[in-house]
């Protein structure tokens, strides 16, 4: 399966600067220890997927990362700003920070074209009229540029995907968060949305996903984190993570996953 | 058994060769027919069992009652106000034009109907109260440029709508206000001048704050001092425009009347109740506590106690508070009553709209950037508010009809004016208030029915293309 539709690695370069460090990162929610002491670097560039099972923190690990939620303990830096409470911090880095949401959290009020282009004219203020030429492209290239003028509610769900990645694009990140894209998708649009992200990655773009498809960790990723009780237990390259996962849970849960 | 299912299987006897005939549906289903069946007969004609028969029969009979019953009111609400009522006055006898036989008029004993040359002599005074005679087009004029605008805003096919919003929310109160006083308001320029000089000192501080320059504790509050600042400054500008002087008499708010004051209070209060119940309602869902327990308060305060209450309070007891000398019109306290009263109302309404919108919607508008203002703005604003029209009508409707008890702190509105021709010996007649009455409630039902067909009109358009 991989290998029918082989991924082009060619731009899918590692570089040195350093997109996100977290330090220590400790997160409760009330008393519920939920992030235990999470030290991660993101290198420009690269893909990596998390994975793990739920409740194990890896959401509220990438919703950390443009302060979605806030951390008590430790430092997160995103792009060399410290997330703080600083809310010109929070703006600046949201900015340049894309997020695809499980559930899509589309406008619904506004149209598909209205939607990739609020962001762009509101907190970028460029012109209405370069804006809309850019939304057109981005939403040709997740390609369903002739829905521009409808509302989210008459796409399927695997449109309405793919227009919050481009909605994301529009403002020109530097990195992508997913959050678990394709769980609230029926099976046969999932891979119309994976075939998105793929294009992305191979077009270079730094990208954090939190998913179960595994099939998408083996072709794009160049690291995969397991997560469990809120702890980084294994990290590793698709291959030997796969392969010759060295955590017992790990072990469980890819065995699970791998044979239903 | 299986051999049956098995042959059914093979023989392909459910696979249509040819299009099954389009056919028109039972006379039950379409028409006027259909409409009865379905509405009317259907729940009583099930005689199929015992206790679907005494059902039937029971439905029946209270189907008929209540067909009954309409008839007889409806009936004789159209005898009293259209066959049998008084439509003119042509000797000008006045009360003795409705009176019967008996009473020494020449209608025949036992007569009720409406006595419409009553309203038509009263008319002047229903709409506009003790407004002077000669001045009266200056309300008109006023009314007009407002139902001109109104009618521009709400017709979708003219061009520059929301130009003519803006004019309406902002010059249009000042020439309203300055065509039904007179204008030349009484003020003092100095103080003006030391109000506006005070708030666009405020509005820089604000600016230097927002930027930084004068530490961080200013700078947490600069929106404060700029909110204040422009305030200071727009009541400055808004006085300076009231105090020219145009050359129109002065016409005393106590001289207004009738629809002219139910109008003035109810249009302010709609008016002023939304964007201060937004903010309120914000405020109660803020994270700053010190927000919160303001809106908290206030909302409590105001849903707490009676609408008459605050009216007299305004009207009555704010004198006793305030220093010799200082003294509000009459009108505007009361305006200002019923507009904070409503406010807290809507705000409950519009944090109901709040409420109903998933967490996604914050997240999303999170995450592409957008600041706290633009997110209510841009996205959550126009869902919530979409959401609660048939609550935020209901408000307004109910602020409407509640405007009658401002008859109370003796100002005459629609139902005050009614109330108060009734003394009139002129035209006292058995039928002289169930006229006015009947009249009063036409101008009502004209009103609220009008915005509820409206919000209906608003619900179904802003639905539009949105739901799947």
């Amino acid at each position: 399966m991989a290998e029918q539709n082989a991924v082009d690695r060619s731009k899918m370069t590692v570089g040195d600067e350093v997109v996100v460090s977290m330090d220590s990162v400790n997160k409760w929610y009330g008393n519920f220890h939920v992030l235990r002491d999470i030290n991660l670097e993101v290198n420009k560039g690269e893909r990596i997927v998390i994975c793990g099972p739920s409740g194990s923190g890896k959401s509220t690990l990438i919703r950390c990362l443009n302060r979605l939620e806030v951390h008590q303990k430790g430092t997160i830096n995103v792009h060399g700003i410290e997330l703080n409470s600083d809310l010109k911090n929070i703006e600046y880095i949201r900015r340049e920070v894309g997020m695809v949401f499980q559930h899509f959290n589309l406008f619904p009020h506004l149209t598909i074209l209205e939607n990739c282009t609020l962001a762009p004219i509101w907190v970028r203020k460029m012109p209405k009229r370069e804006a809309e030429e850019i939304a057109m492209r981005f939403l040709e290239i997740v390609k369903i540029p002739e829905q521009a003028l409808k509302y989210p509610g008459q796409l399927s769900g695997g449109q309405q995907q793919r227009v919050a990645i481009a909605r994301a694009l529009c403002m020109q990140p530097q990195l992508m968060l997913f959050d678990e894209p394709t769980s609230a998708l029926d099976p046969e649009m999932i891979k119309e949305v994976l075939d998105t992200m793929v294009a992305l990655a191979e077009d270079g773009m730094t990208m954090v996903v939190v998913t179960h498809e595994m099939g998408f960790a083996r072709k794009v990723a160049n690291r995969v984190i397991f997560m469990d009780e809120g702890q980084i237990v294994e990290e590793n390259n698709p291959e030997d993570f796969f392969s010759n996962p060295k955590n017992d849970r790990t072990k469980l849960f890819l065995s699970q996953i791998l044979n239903h | 058994m299986a051999e049956n299912r098995k042959s059914a299987g093979t023989q392909s006897g459910f696979v249509r060769t040819e299009d099954a005939p389009l056919m028109p549906p039972p006379p039950s289903e379409s028409g006027i027919t259909g409409w009865l069946w379905q509405n009317v007969i259907s729940s009583c004609a099930d005689f199929t069992s015992v206790g679907a028969s005494v059902r039937s029969i029971f439905m029946a009979s209270f189907t008929l009652f209540v067909a009954w019953l309409s008839f007889y009111i409806g009936w004789g609400l159209f005898d009293f106000a259209i066959l049998s009522a008084v439509w003119d006055d042509p000797e000008t006898l006045k009360r003795e034009v409705c009176w019967t036989e008996q009473q020494g008029g020449s209608l025949p004993d036992g007569w009720h109907g409406a006595c419409w040359p009553f309203i038509e002599a009263k008319m002047k005074f229903y709409i506009y109260g003790p407004y002077d005679n000669s001045e009266l087009w200056r309300v008109n004029l006023a009314g007009l440029i407002g139902l001109v605008g109104l009618a521009w805003v709400m017709i979708e096919r003219l061009p520059y709508r929301r130009y003519v919003g803006i004019f309406l929310l902002t010059g249009y109160p000042l020439i309203a206000i300055i065509l039904l006083t007179g204008g030349a308001f009484e003020v003092d320029y100095g103080t003006l001048s030391i109000m506006a000089i005070l708030g666009l000192g405020l509005i820089s501080v604000g600016r230097l704050g927002r930027r930084g320059i004068l530490g961080d504790s200013v700078a947490t509050v600069a929106g404060v001092f700029a909110v204040v600042g422009w305030l200071m400054v727009l009541y400055a500008g808004v006085m300076l425009v009231l105090s020219a002087d145009v050359g129109l008499m002065n016409v005393d708010t106590n001289d207004w009347g009738g629809l002219l004051i139910t109008l003035v209070v109810a249009v302010t209060g709609i008016v002023a109740s939304l964007p201060l119940g937004i903010v309120l309602a914000l405020g109660r869902r803020s994270s700053m506590p010190v927000a919160r327990i303001l809106s908290v308060v206030f909302i409590e305060f105001w849903r707490g106690v009676p609408l008459i209450t605050v009216l007299f309070m305004a009207s009555v007891m704010l004198p006793l508070f305030l220093p010799e000398g200082v003294n509000f019109n009459n009108l505007l306290r009361a305006l200002i009553g019923v507009m904070l009263f409503s406010a807290a109302y809507m705000a409950e309404v519009v944090r109901g709209g709040l409420q109903a919108i998933d967490k996604g919607q914050y997240e999303g508008a999170d995450a592409v950037g957008l600041s706290y203002w633009q997110k209510m703005r841009l996205i959550i604003l126009p869902q919530a508010l979409t959401h609660v029209i048939p609550g935020i009508v209901n408000t307004f409707i109910g602020l409407f009809k509640d405007t009658t008890l401002v008859s109370i702190i003796g100002l005459f509105d629609l139902l005050g004016a009614a109330q108060s021709t009734l003394a009139d010996a002129a035209w006292a007649s058995p039928v002289q208030g169930h006229t006015a009455y009947l009249f009063i409630a036409v101008m009502f039902f004209i009103f609220c029915f009008g915005m509820s067909r409206y919000s209906i009109f608003m619900e179904n358009k802003l639905s539009r293309g949105r739901r799947r």
